[in-house]
């Protein structure tokens, strides 16, 4: 996006935070010292395998895994100096949803929604409803508002699931591997309302997944965890055109299957210099491409390719075979119009 | 009455009929106060065992110890043997050793951590991604067993209590051979002890029919806890 981003505060820091597990009296690491700022208002994607931490890091924020060392900070409030009952009102503040859900399979769609209103205190049965009612309203399940979570589709539980997390009007989301346990049409549904929900409610979320596709569509900013480490950090864009761990490498590719094996083609007959080129932003929508071509007399080759958004920023893609006498002033040219070039190994 | 000579007949030994009904009254009023003490009681006790099990909401390794040695202990003396055993106790909580009053407490005290087991199996059914989502959400201990356990656990506690009052027949009926009254003491002093096998099948029966009905009540409890 054009607007330059504005400096936020942090909302929730992480500070020389690591934790261990005690198995038959030896520490195990699950984390590894670290600190991390997630800013107010941001969606922040932490994208990790199975047993890499990214479960425990999410927990951290609430509490539910106690750091072995560090400090956690939400807001101003260090959770890690709370006493039970001061961290009990803190959690009321951070909504959190489930890969399996976790809703009441005793409760209606309704009781599940003020099932959070009741704990926080509150009695008035009319207070109760307008909330649940409003609530129900955002997620798109007023009219399932009596039924029980075994008569709804997987999507519609995760909705009851955001609609709960909400109830308290928290100032942080985490989700749990929201969309793992949903089909693609309802996880893109998801992650829609989520992207939504951060606009509008100007709510921070904090999310952990092993797809990079969910990482591509709502967030801003990602940190791919490795063995209890973080290995890679920055906006999505950064990571996502230009990664550089091998582990974060291996998520791009699982997300672009067509382009990772475009890469593996064999380009050894091709004639020419194969570079990738990264546009993004509006450079996406200027034909500086066959601009620079033009003036420069280079010959190109489209070898992969691929236009898409990055959440609402257009990128694009594309891996060329460059020919000719200018190729080098070419590669300036399309450098000073602000596309990203990398030589690609044969 | 037309079909006394009928009964009469099936039944030569059988005299007095009123003397059944009052002991049907009597098992009945057994079972009913010995349930009604036993849920109140294992009830807080399945809680008890369930939370501060190891890697549980309240983890006490030495009070989960102790409270499973103790309802290990109850539940291994036969049931007999533990009645004749609190007869002192007996006394001292209810004043008699006899009668309906005098069967309440062993059959509390016999049935008790039983059922404190069941509740505690139960409890153990409920997922636990629905407890951590409801300490996400800020709950307390005691908001999680009230607004989580108890609802999420209520079918599997419900039919607990089926399988508990069932057994509960069973024990007021060997209640009957210390002299507690109802349909075991009938069933023991005429049809065990004076040879009148009559009486010994309509007891049976009766308690056939009992147990019957407890089990239909409590399947369609159950049924309707789980409709969701």
């Amino acid at each position: 996006m054009a607007s330059r981003p504005q400096p936020r505060s942090p909302v929730i820091r992480f500070i020389d935070v690591h934790k261990s597990y005690r198995v038959d009296g030896r520490d195990i690491p699950a984390l590894q010292s670290f600190s991390l700022d997630i800013a107010d208002g941001e969606v922040f994607g932490i994208i990790g395998h199975s047993g890499a931490g990214k479960s425990t890091l999410l927990r951290l924020v609430n509490l539910l895994e106690r750091p072995s060392g560090g400090r956690v900070l939400v807001g101003d409030t260090d959770l890690t100096a709370l006493d039970d009952a001061a961290l009990r009102a803190q959690r009321q503040r951070i909504g959190m949803i489930f890969q399996h859900f976790n809703l009441l399979g005793s409760q209606t769609v309704a009781e599940n929604v003020a099932f959070p209103l009741r704990l926080a205190g509150e009695r008035d049965a009319a207070k109760i409803r307008t909330r649940v009612d409003e609530l129900l309203a955002r997620v798109g399940l007023q009219a399932h508002a009596g039924k029980y979570p075994s008569q709804l589709s997987g999507g519609q539980k995760q909705r009851v699931g955001i609609a709960r997390a909400l109830a308290n009007r928290p100032s942080i989301l985490l989700c749990d591997e929201a969309t793992s346990a949903l089909d693609p049409q309802t996880t893109g549904d998801v992650l829609e309302l989520l992207a939504e929900i951060n606009r509008e409610l100007k709510l921070t979320i904090v999310l952990i997944t092993h797809e990079m596709d969910v990482v591509r569509r709502v967030c801003d900013r990602v940190a791919v965890l490795d063995a209890g480490r973080i290995v890679e950090l920055g906006t999505v864009a950064d990571v996502f055109l230009h990664p550089r761990h091998p582990t974060t490498r291996r998520f791009v590719e699982e997300a672009l299957p067509e382009e990772a094996a475009a890469e593996q083609a064999p380009y050894a007959h091709v004639p020419g210099r194969i570079l990738r080129l990264s546009f993004r932003g509006a450079a996406t929508w200027t034909p500086t491409l066959s601009r620079v071509m033009r003036e420069t007399g280079v010959d190109f080759n489209i070898l992969a390719g691929r236009i898409d958004r990055i959440k609402q920023l257009p990128y694009g893609q594309l891996t060329l075979a460059l020919d000719g006498a200018n190729v080098d002033a070419a590669l300036h040219a399309l450098r000073a119009a602000g596309i990203e070039i990398e030589e690609v190994a044969r | 009455m037309s079909d006394a000579p009928l009964l009469h007949t099936l039944f030569p030994n059988i005299d007095d009929w009123g003397e059944l009904g009052r002991a049907c009254v009597d098992t009945l009023l057994m079972l009913g106060g010995s349930l009604l003490l036993t849920v109140a009681i294992g009830l807080p006790l399945g809680v008890l065992l369930y939370l501060t099990a190891r890697g549980q909401l309240r983890a006490m390794p030495k009070l989960y110890g102790l409270t499973a040695l103790v309802v290990n202990v109850l539940r291994s003396v036969p049931f007999i043997i533990l009645m004749i055993v609190l007869m002192p106790v007996t006394y001292v909580l209810v004043g008699t050793k006899l009668g309906i009053r005098g069967a309440i407490p062993p059959l509390v005290i016999g049935a008790a951590p039983f059922f404190a087991r069941l509740v505690e199996t139960a409890l153990r059914e409920v997922q636990p991604g629905v407890i951590e989502a409801a300490q996400a959400m800020g709950a307390s201990t005691w908001q999680i067993v009230r607004r989580v356990l108890l609802p999420e656990a209520r079918a599997g506690i419900a039919s607990g209590i089926t399988v508990t009052a069932i057994a509960l027949v069973g024990y007021t009926a060997m209640g009957g051979a210390i002299g507690s009254g109802g349909l075991g003491d009938l069933a023991y002093r005429y049809g065990y002890l004076s040879y009148k096998s009559d009486y010994m099948v309509v007891t049976v029966v009766l308690l056939i029919v009992l147990v019957q009905a407890l089990q239909a009540i409590g399947d369609r409890v159950v049924a309707r806890l789980s409709r969701h």
